[in-house]
């Protein structure tokens, strides 16, 4: 197959590797000469600063603000996601009744129908979900106060994303919320995948259904928990939590700061302040968070891998 | 592991003669105990089930609701039913509030985008899983590393780029972008699909003659057909309900997209105060994304699942 061979790569690699290096990998690599500039990005004109923009960071307090909300997003997220999904996609897939003669191990009856359900959110945009809360959090005529209301929680009705305090919890419930289902349906095909007599070999030696989850469902699922982990910790890094702090909480950012994030913030310097040099700055300490949050992900979690 | 449905459990005849097809197997080592744990665990896993599924729905369920309410009884009682179903709203919503604008523009930049990156994404995945050639390895990691770079780096010069190209506020200009960010994720899932593929056919079809542009086409790409949708369903999605890009890339209001006209629209209902419309809105932008998914359930679960399982 030798036979024009190299005409025919460069042929082939040329459109989508240019699109790519262009859109992509200059403007990457763009941004971080940036960081060392002045750069504004309303004039052409900018000159080299060193590392001002770096010493401007270390000294910006809303950064370490915004740096604590996306570690917090980075850490607590995905455990929350994660340990909720295993919890469900468990219930589902071994916590059905025992019949008598069936299977060792069964799901629940309906399965199907509750990841159908579950998974709707995943479908949505962030920004039609973070919209629809938005209006669901609203102090008075919202639909979560609404029910503690009609609950009898008269004196119950928090200000949700108008208290500094709540703000940010709030933000991250929604973004829980929309990305449960995804990783029930995850771990139920892994599950699935599982043969059932390491179940039944587990059962025979009276082993109890949380036993099994943590000494063989867990084992035998950790490559793709250990994926769906860095995965979810990237997007609570991006794009997701830049849309739902952007059009959830006031400023966009909150009360007092309450609930910015990195990544809103590199928004808000390059494109509302007008101060593009600082935005990549910050950018690239976000670039920094996010290799390393991988990199401590898939260090923390190696372990031999186990073939079934 | 496949990303196959749960196979349901075999149903068992209720009683009579069901425990001879597990011959033996003492499924109940401690049967009183043993027993009880299951009715328990049953009831519980059940019920917690029920609460997070209603969770997922009242949500959806409310502004459904709620975009066929006058704006009176919204702010009134948020969970009484609509005195009567006030279609003008989404009447409203479809026209003076341009959604129609903004769900065609959509249309054109995700078709658009979708058939772009479905190509390119194929052809460059084609050649790095086939072919050896020097740098085959360095431009594949290339590719992969962009799917964990934050985005919003590269957007601030990206900006001043696709300005710089006149292509800022256009929607080809976005269309170009969309491709752009998708292919990590598209050659990298194509690539190992491709790598799956015997290669005695595309051999076979050489030897015959064909080029290699023309064993491509005819050949592998109608074979990859599978990875193909799979990888489709997940950039429709992706694309569709893209937020982040066309919020930096579109400022212009008459390009805007379906995700950036919602959120523009809220934002103005501040002072005109038309909030049965844009909820009306909402669930327009909401419904046909929901319908399509309960009808190609099974290729929709499987598209956005299949990368992070292999």
């Amino acid at each position: 197959m030798q036979h024009g061979k190299y005409r025919f790569i460069v042929g082939f690699l040329a459109a989508p590797l240019g699109l790519y290096a262009l859109l992509v990998i200059w403007p990457f690599i763009q941004s971080i000469y940036y960081s060392f500039t002045d750069w504004t990005g309303l004039s052409p004109d900018f000159a080299m600063v060193g590392f001002d923009n770096y010493q401007r960071m270390f000294d910006d307090e809303i950064f370490w603000k915004s740096l604590r909300h996306s570690l917090l997003f980075a850490l607590l997220l995905p455990l929350v996601t994660i340990g909720l999904a295993l919890f469900f996609a468990f219930m589902i897939n071994v916590g059905g009744r025992h019949r008598r003669g069936g299977p060792a191990i069964s799901g629940v009856r309906g399965s199907s129908f509750y990841k159908i359900v579950y998974f709707f959110p995943q479908v949505l945009s962030i920004a039609i979900v973070a919209l629809l809360f938005a209006f669901a959090y609203n102090p008075d005529s919202g639909a979560i106060n609404s029910v503690l209301r009609g609950i009898g929680l008269d004196g119950v009705q928090p200000l949700w994303l108008g208290d500094p305090n709540l703000a940010l919890w709030c933000v991250m419930a929604v973004l829980v919320w929309s990305t449960v289902g995804f990783f029930v349906v995850l771990f139920s095909a892994g599950m699935a995948s599982i043969p059932a007599d390491l179940y039944e070999a587990a059962l025979l030696d009276g082993a109890g259904r949380f036993t099994t989850f943590f000494r063989i469902t867990l084992p035998l699922l950790w490559d793709t928990v250990q994926s769906g982990w860095v995965y979810m910790g990237i997007l609570a890094l991006g794009a997701e939590s830049f849309a739902v702090v952007q059009i959830m909480t006031t400023g966009p950012g909150g009360p007092d700061y309450s609930t910015t994030v990195m990544v809103l913030y590199v928004y808000q310097k390059a494109f509302r302040d007008g101060q593009a040099a600082y935005a990549t700055t910050i950018g690239v300490a976000l670039l920094v968070v996010t290799l390393a949050f991988a990199a401590v992900v898939m260090r923390l979690g190696r372990r031999e891998r186990l073939e079934f | 592991m496949k990303t196959t449905e749960t196979p349901a459990p075999a149903p068992v005849p209720a009683d009579s003669g069901a425990g001879v097809s597990r011959a033996g197997f003492p499924a109940d080592g401690k049967p009183g105990g043993r027993k009880r744990e299951g009715e328990v665990l049953n009831v519980f896993s059940h019920g917690i089930l029920v609460i997070w599924a209603i969770m997922v729905v009242m949500p959806l369920v409310w502004a459904v609701m709620t975009s066929f309410k006058d704006d009176g009884s919204i702010f009134g009682s948020p969970w009484s039913l609509p005195d009567r179903l006030h279609f003008e709203n989404w009447a409203r919503a479809w026209s003076d509030a341009h959604m129609s604008d903004y769900f065609l523009n959509t249309v054109l930049v995700v078709g658009g985008s979708l058939v772009g990156t479905l190509v390119l994404g194929s052809m460059a995945a084609y050649v790095l899983a086939r072919f050896e050639f020097p740098g085959n390895r360095f431009i594949y990691y290339l590719f992969i590393g962009g799917m964990s770079f934050p985005i919003m780096l590269a957007l601030v010069p990206l900006f001043y780029v696709v300005n710089n190209m006149g292509l800022l506020n256009t929607i080809h200009g976005l269309i170009l972008v969309y491709i752009a960010y998708s292919l990590p994720f598209t050659v990298f899932f194509l690539t190992a699909f491709f790598r799956t593929l015997p290669t005695t056919v595309a051999e076979a079809a050489f030897v015959d003659g064909a080029s290699h542009t023309r064993t491509f086409f005819q050949i592998m790409l109608p074979m990859a057909k599978p990875g193909l949708i799979s990888v489709g369903i997940f950039n429709f999605l992706g694309q569709w309900n893209q937020y982040m890009l066309p919020t930096v890339l579109n400022t212009d209001p008459d390009k805007h997209v379906l995700t950036q006209g919602l959120v523009q629209l809220a934002v103005s209902q501040g002072y005109k105060g038309d909030w049965s419309g844009l909820f009306a809105g909402l669930v327009m932008a909401m419904l046909p994304v929901l319908a399509a998914y309960i009808v190609f359930q099974r290729q929709v679960v499987q598209g956005l699942t299949a990368g992070a399982l292999k």
